[in-house]
């Protein structure tokens, strides 16, 4: 790994902003966050695929990933992160390395081809070039590579330094945050400030989310200069610096790009969630409270809510319809995806039961947050093994299981309820409507009749003749 | 004969291939109480699990040795070392498949080596049997890392028969990476009906088919047994499913004396014949009722569909020996294939494709081939569909991996009854797209003029 990258990692595992960093002493601060990984007991995508997921939704851009073909051949086109417009982000773009590349040491070569000829049929504002282990090992220089090419071709070329064994998912992240602030955040001006503009940061309009709470803003007056990332353009990231609020969503994600427009364009940021209604509401409070406080009209405030009040009527108008057949049902929620404590919130809202549920991902904050939710840390776990998750759902423990794509088959093979709540999932759960959206998905998973029959025992384990037979004769 | 293009692409659009550790993960999934094990980065396994997940629609037991930074300076024995005990312990395997990725091999460590010497020294590991298949994804694709797989399996696990008795109705059955579950039950079925048993290596008609077991298991559930694969060399004959599986059907005669037949496809009525008539002749048996009635229904078949084949122009992409096998069963009905792509040149049956040329591409050169020559039909896996939708050409999925329809691995297109169940596919996706003609679809035609006088009325003029 070259010195540089080191250096940017260290950087980014010292992070003022982060509460858990702050709470290290000195030396267990220098040894960096990320836990060590146990060989065949390891489960997670690595640094290269942090950083990919993070930087997709931007839509216009090329995005190329430098390596053999598994990193991209095996992974691209996987999400679905809307776009309203160019869907060249779909489009999988890798130099696809060959032994000979290897060998030769021709890896840089090929990179610096395989950009003009990515440039040449597709014209993008620029193209995200990706590092991964290979090329890493090789020595492959990617940072001389596109800062050659940018000048060459006058395409913006920008290196996404994270190979996979650099470490976790979640690295990834920050190290495509790194990215965005050496080489995109402010390149461009904006055309047109306001003092109403805000960026959202770690939003990646997974199923159209973000068109959920678009329609919010626009209500209020507020306007969303850039989604980093979700459905976003080149230019609307580059441009993202000139706004009066940054907020958060996915907090652990993005918080080195939060924190660092704050250094350098003074822009405040907090955190908050479109995840739940009260969340949402918190969120929009705070967003109008902090842009009155930077000059944006007082009133404001006021119209903001007046709309809280009455999305909220609204949403609660709509669930009610299913807190019956929802009422004392149990929950297990198990993801890292997004905020467990405010799903937490929401579901207990509308009288189910939280059974147990997982803070694998979430930081300090939330875990108090989920205490406070759920009254002692009892129900909070880690992990949980999948021999015991399938024992537990096996025993009926559960009405339901919430988690991502990896647990699926835990909840299904124990025929039980499960709905997907992670990135794979086509319906989208944001803010007020999608709260709605997902109570009815809830609603829909428990009582569909399908758990009855597959529950049917086979008729060679009944020891009674059937009654149609028996009948019949 | 084909002529075959190698691109000079610096860049690869769209890719068609999917890795070689990843084909190699695939054929371990089809052995019994394994779990396979790539030796890379904890990425290398997330993305082929992740990928498998959404073919098979199964929780797939798939690890990884997670190389980290400092395993990538210092070497990365110890992890796999590690990565043994610690899923031995854990899942408690039979079998676990080690398959090195591109990180590990470009590192150059004698990884064969240091296996060996671990599996000396560490006790726990006495009972469960390790193999590895070196499989870079910088060479080959998926055909070329399932058969590396298998040839690790044979190599590994089959004992030399020695003075064991024969087992006279043993026949093995070494199917390609692009057999399903549906497709091996088919063999396995025919195979049965002349009296023999065969033995399938990988087996994933018992792994990846899909069932509820009633208790939890951290491995594959089923499979081929070790205990099958051990006395693969007392069988009468083994069966090979594809040029990729010459490799480990010649290592598998090689060592056991076993004589082998390699069957480039099995798609199609000749191929099926092929099939059949080798069982006649290793079982001396007649073929059963059943199946004479499943050819003639195929026949029927042929005959029914083919008008909605013959002069269509096929645009396919594929790993070579599905490609070969689907070209030759297109054109077989009269159609046309207009548009090759394979994924490797690594066969030597690429240049006998029924067609002008063969590129050794991708997804963007099928585009833009299948644009090229107005093809009226995709055949690609899963990631063709931003092609079709952009064309507006409609799409037939096959291979790896088809992710956005379901029964991926029950959908069977060999043997007289696959073949029958695809034309019958092929034929419905022309049909939907047959609609009313208008003139507009004849170059020069008008319709008649609407009548507009009729008799008995007057005209102002005349």
């Amino acid at each position: 790994m070259s010195e540089a990258l080191k250096a940017r990692i260290a950087g980014v595992f010292n992070e003022p902003g982060c509460d858990t960093n702050i709470a290290k002493d000195t030396k267990d601060r220098k040894k960096g966050c990320s836990k060590p990984l146990t060989p065949g007991a390891a489960a997670g995508g690595c640094a290269f695929d942090g950083a990919k997921i993070a930087l997709q939704p931007l839509t216009d851009v090329v995005h190329l990933v430098h390596g053999p073909l598994a990193c991209e051949g095996n992974g691209w086109d996987n999400r679905h992160a809307s776009s309203s417009g160019s869907k060249l982000y779909r489009t999988g773009f890798t130099t696809d390395m060959t032994e000979m590349d290897i060998v030769m040491g021709n890896g840089e070569k090929r990179l610096y081809r395989a950009i003009k000829e990515a440039i040449a049929r597709y014209n993008p504002p620029a193209v995200f070039v990706y590092a991964t282990c290979v090329p890493a090992v090789i020595g492959d220089d990617i940072e001389a590579v596109c800062k050659h090419a940018t000048a060459k071709l006058g395409t913006p070329c920008i290196p996404i330094n994270a190979p996979g064994f650099a470490g976790s998912k979640n690295l990834g992240n920050k190290l495509a945050g790194e990215a965005l602030l050496d080489y995109v955040i402010g390149t461009i001006e904006p055309e047109i400030v306001t003092d109403t503009d805000i960026n959202i940061l770690g939003e990646y309009n997974l199923s159209g989310e973000l068109w959920q709470i678009l329609p919010l803003f626009d209500k209020l007056g507020i306007r969303v200069q850039s989604c980093v990332t979700g459905d976003a353009k080149f230019r609307q990231v580059a441009s993202s610096h000139r706004v009066r609020l940054n907020m958060m969503v996915c907090s652990t994600a993005l918080i080195n790009v939060a924190r660092k427009m704050q250094q350098k364009y003074g822009i405040p940021y907090f955190e908050g969630s479109f995840y739940g209604i009260s969340d949402t509401s918190d969120a929009l409070r705070m967003i109008a409270g902090m842009l009155v406080e930077r000059g944006a009209d007082a009133s404001l405030i006021a119209r903001t809510d007046v709309l809280i009040a009455a999305e909220e009527a609204r949403a609660w108008a709509r669930i009610e319809t299913y807190r019956a057949a929802l009422k004392g049902k149990r929950v297990l929620l198990y993801t890292g995806g997004v905020k467990s404590w405010s799903i937490v919130a929401a579901l207990q809202e509308i009288g189910m039961e939280i059974v147990s549920t997982s803070v694998r991902k979430s930081t300090d904050n939330d875990k108090d947050k989920i205490k406070a939710l759920m009254g002692g840390d009892a129900h909070m776990v880690d992990a949980i093994p999948p021999r015991e998750m399938y024992a537990s759902l096996m025993r009926g423990e559960a009405d339901i299981m919430l988690s991502g794509g990896r647990t699926q088959f835990t909840a299904l093979k124990a025929k039980t309820p499960w709905l997907d709540i992670n990135q794979e999932r086509h319906t989208a759960y944001a803010g007020y409507d999608g709260m709605v959206e997902l109570v009815s998905e809830l609603h829909r998973a428990i009582v569909n009749p399908v758990w009855q029959e597959v529950r049917r025992p086979a008729p060679w384990d009944v020891n009674v003749p059937g009654a149609l037979i028996e009948s019949a004769c | 004969m084909a002529e075959i293009i190698h691109s000079h692409k610096s860049l690869s659009t769209n890719p068609l291939k999917a890795s070689t550790p990843l084909g190699a993960s695939l054929a371990y999934l089809g052995v019994a109480g394994s779990v396979p094990l790539l030796h890379g980065s904890q990425g290398c396994t997330s993305f082929a699990l992740v990928l498998t997940v959404r073919h098979t629609k199964e929780a797939i037991p798939m690890q990884t040795t997670a190389i980290d930074e400092i395993a990538t300076i210092m070497g990365g024995s110890e992890n796999l070392e590690e990565a043994l005990i610690n899923l031995t312990k854990r899942m408690k395997p039979k079998f676990i498949g080690v398959a090195t990725t591109a990180l590990m091999e470009t590192r150059g460590e004698d990884i064969v080596g240091d296996l060996k010497l671990i599996l000396e020294r560490r006790a726990e590991l006495r009972d469960v049997r390790v193999v590895l298949a070196k499989t870079p994804d910088f060479a080959g694709a998926l055909e070329d890392g399932w058969s590396k797989a298998v040839s690790a399996i044979i190599d590994g696990i089959v004992e030399q028969p020695g003075s064991a008795v024969p087992l006279h109705q043993h026949i093995n059955i070494l199917p390609g990476v692009h057999q399903t579950a549906g497709d091996i039950e088919w063999m396995v079925e025919t195979t049965e009906s002349f009296g023999l048993t065969p033995v399938v290596l990988p087996d994933v008609s018992g792994s990846l088919d899909g069932t509820v077991p009633d208790h939890y298991i951290p491995t594959t559930f089923g499979g081929t047994t070790v205990e099958a694969i051990t006395n693969m060399g007392r069988a009468l004959h083994t069966v090979a499913i594809g040029e990729h599986m010459r490799a480990p059907a010649e290592l598998l005669a090689e060592r056991t004396g076993v004589a082998s037949t390699v069957l480039p496809s099995l798609t199609g009525l000749g191929p099926s014949d092929d099939f059949v008539a080798l069982l006649t002749k290793v079982s001396g048996r007649a073929a059963p009722a059943r199946l004479r009635r499943q050819r003639s229904q195929l026949v029927d078949a042929m005959l029914d569909g083919h008008f909605y084949f013959g002069g269509k122009r096929i645009a396919i992409a594929a790993d070579p020996d599905l490609l070969t096998g689907l070209a030759g069963f297109f054109t077989s009905m009269g159609a046309d294939v207009v548009t090759a792509i394979a994924s490797t040149a690594n066969s030597p049956l690429l240049a006998a494709v029924p067609t002008a040329r063969v590129v050794v591409g991708d997804l963007q050169d099928l585009e833009d081939s299948a644009a090229a020559t107005q093809a009226d039909l995709l055949v690609t896996h899963s990631h063709g569909r931003q092609a079709s939708e952009r064309l507006d050409i409609p799409l037939l999925r096959v291979g790896f991996p088809i992710f956005d329809r379901l029964g991926a691995m029950h959908r069977c297109t060999v043997g007289y009854r696959g073949t029958r169940n695809l034309i019958f596919e092929v034929a419905n996706i022309v049909l939907s797209g047959l609609h009313e003609h208008a003139p507009e679809d004849f170059s020069h035609a008008l319709p008649i003029v609407e009548e507009t006088r009729h008799a008995g009325a007057t005209t102002a003029t005349c």
